[in-house]
């Protein structure tokens, strides 16, 4: 591979999937204490995909995401106290709490949202990254979906136009195996996303979406192609959510046994296996890094709780420009 | 002041915006070599080239995404949805994504677009070319609906919508496209959201939008000849609406028509009638509140049926003597 990791990419990697992990099961924790309201869905068992995709990127680039898109926003540079409050629905959050999980934005760090539509961020992506060729930037967006995106038309209409007009564009389909319930095989005529990479004369690639550096590599070849000028490029990372599909779930559509069998596929303890056997880090620095973010997340929490509710006088705020 | 058609006001207003700021620039179908389905993008492409005249695939769910996405990322697109018809293929992108976008966000973000589409019947198109529904969008928060009327309100307007920081609906009725007037020679900006008294009255106000402006003036004309004196209000923007000048006009003549191309059930005339009724405008009301709009079926082929789908002048006319019985 022509590319190498430093030692310090590396580390960065781990610790912000150590952040996702932390944060998405405070989220739930914070849910089942009610003090998080509506619904949200929890990326737990897929952060080398959002961690390995963003760290491909230059701090400019741009990124679209999903509804299940806190790994994307914290992977990008999102500051967890405003996540947390935006979670609230606190005035200090990312959306000044009329957004919450869905639709965390942080347009200052090239995220340009999570979003409730599946499939609804495609064309926003497409959309960015033909505002770097006009402006000659060259700026790449990383464009998030889902397997249930894939068959939404707009994901076609979107990658032809991209590939025509060569625009500097990532897809990253994080094949989670599921869209809600039904099984990706149930609802996917072809035998891969990226096998439609080829309807669209672009490349197709897929990765072990549980492998952080894996996902780092190809993403990285596809942003460099990208960048060059030379068009977009679809990655699918085949990945497990470990929890529900959102707050309602009974997980009645899958056995336990085939969750627990990609739970042994932890993408995080993979990780630490292999930078300790690597000489990376010791035990000991890995730990010092989990009780550093571990203390984060608790302070990022008690900002969010101690942060002011929005005012009812300014409910209009923000509807017109 | 030269006498131009709406058509190529509306061209002279894209092309002003396109020289004038280099974020700006069209993207649809059809809209380079072939100059648009209905020809109002005649001559961009020569001038100022593919990059910034893009056709595009049949895809109008993308066409308007990818609007959305490079507003968000600080461009400024002009989108020309062939028929206005073809709206609803781009709705999620256009309602979900741009008009609920700065909301979302907390106010963070923008999205200065406009989504151009030509609409109305009286062409023989039916029912999936001629649908006039701009009061739809109205009733969506986070977008500005726009629909001139004359050859100086679309020149002037358009210039405004593209200025605009937010999505703007701008809609087109095709029958206006080669309806001529007075264009000034030096550059002007309309503001969105002022209403326009099209003609000066005192007997009866009738609030027409769009094709139906002309066709009020023409009623106008004939009721003239009876001595009954019409003022004509043009909201020119149903979002945001400036119903201050209705209800300015309406205390003056007491009575009021309402006239709309959108099928009249549901359709915008009734925001304005409840606006007026809501108003002190009401305490000056000789007449109950009278509307006329499309009749509620989709636009039928035959021409003698489509011209009974939507008001024609003859129904203004009558429809204001029966307000003054």
């Amino acid at each position: 591979m022509a590319v190498e990791l430093t030692a310090e990419k590396k580390l960065w990697m781990y610790r912000k999937m150590y952040e996702i992990r932390c944060f998405e099961l405070e989220v739930d924790r914070l849910f089942k204490a009610n003090m998080i309201w509506g619904t949200c869905h929890l990326s737990v068992g897929e952060e080398a995909t959002a961690v390995g995709a963003i760290a491909a990127l230059e701090k400019d680039d741009m990124i679209t995401s999903t509804h299940r898109g806190h790994g994307h926003c914290i992977a990008k540079g999102g500051k967890l106290p405003q996540m947390f409050a935006e979670l609230l629905g606190k005035e200090t959050g990312y959306c000044r709490g009329r957004g919450g999980s869905m639709h965390i934005a942080d347009i200052e760090t090239g995220n340009l949202g999570a979003n409730g539509i599946v499939g609804g961020g495609i064309p926003i992506a497409t959309g960015a990254a033909l505002a770097s060729k006009m402006k000659k930037d060259g700026k790449v967006t990383l464009c998030f979906f889902g397997d249930g995106a894939n068959n939404q038309g707009v994901f076609h209409e979107s990658l032809n136009i991209a590939s025509l007009w060569k625009l500097p564009v990532v897809y990253v389909c994080e094949n989670n195996q599921y869209g809600m319930s039904v099984a990706f095989k149930k609802s996917t005529a072809a035998e891969n996303v990226a096998d439609r990479a080829a309807a669209y004369n672009m490349p197709g690639e897929i990765v072990d979406g549980n492998d952080v550096e894996a996902v780092y590599f190809a993403v990285k070849k596809a942003v460099d192609r990208a960048r060059r000028g030379e068009g977009p490029s679809l990655i699918e990372a085949k990945t497990y959510r470990w929890l529900g599909h959102s707050k309602s779930d009974a997980n009645v559509y899958r056995t336990k046994e085939e969750i627990e069998e990609w739970k042994k596929r932890c993408p995080i303890k993979r990780y630490r296996a292999k930078l300790v056997e690597e000489g990376v880090a010791t035990e000991e620095e890995l730990e010092k890094i989990e009780k550093e973010v571990e203390r984060e997340i608790q302070e990022a929490i008690e900002y969010a709780k101690n942060s002011p509710e929005p005012s009812v006088e300014d409910i209009a705020d923000g509807v017109y420009a | 002041m030269a006498e131009k058609l709406y058509i190529e006001a509306l061209r002279e207003g894209l092309r002003e915006e396109l020289l004038r700021d280099e974020k700006v620039f069209l993207l649809g179908e059809d809209i380079g070599i072939y100059g648009g389905a209905f020809g109002v993008t005649k001559g961009l492409v020569q001038e100022f080239g593919e990059e910034k005249i893009i056709d595009t695939p049949i895809s109008e769910q993308a066409i308007t995404g990818i609007a959305v996405g490079a507003a968000m990322a600080g461009m400024r697109p002009v989108v020309e949805i062939m028929f206005f018809d073809f709206l609803t293929l781009a709705m999620d992108q256009f309602i979900n994504q741009g008009a609920k976008i700065r909301y979302m966000f907390g106010g963070k973000a923008k999205v200065p677009m406009v989504v151009r589409a030509p609409m109305g019947c009286g062409t023989g198109a039916a029912a999936q070319h001629s649908q006039s529904f701009p009061g739809v969008f109205a009733h969506f928060p986070g977008l500005k609906v726009v629909m001139p009327s004359t050859p100086y309100d679309v020149k002037g307007l358009i210039k405004a919508a593209i200025r605009d920081d937010n999505p703007v609906l701008f809609a087109e009725h095709k029958l206006l496209y080669r309806v001529k007037g007075e264009v000034p020679d030096e550059e002007y900006v309309l503001p969105l959201g002022k209403a326009d008294i099209k003609r000066k009255g005192k007997d009866v106000t009738v609030v027409a939008g769009s094709i139906m402006v002309i066709r009020a003036l023409e009623a106008a004309k004939e009721l003239e000849k009876e001595g009954i004196d019409v003022e004509v209000i043009d909201p020119r923007t149903l979002k945001p609406l400036d119903m201050k000048t209705i209800i300015d006009s309406v205390k003056k003549t007491g009575r009021v028509l309402i006239v709309e191309d959108d099928p009249v059930s549901f359709g915008w005339g009734a925001e304005v009638a409840a606006g007026i009724a809501g108003s002190e405008a009401f305490d000056y009301l000789d007449a109950p509140v009278k509307r006329l709009g499309g009749l509620d079926i989709p636009i039928p082929y035959n021409p003698n049926l489509e011209r009974h789908a939507v008001p024609q002048v003859e129904d203004i006319v009558k429809a204001v003597k029966d307000l003054l019985r």
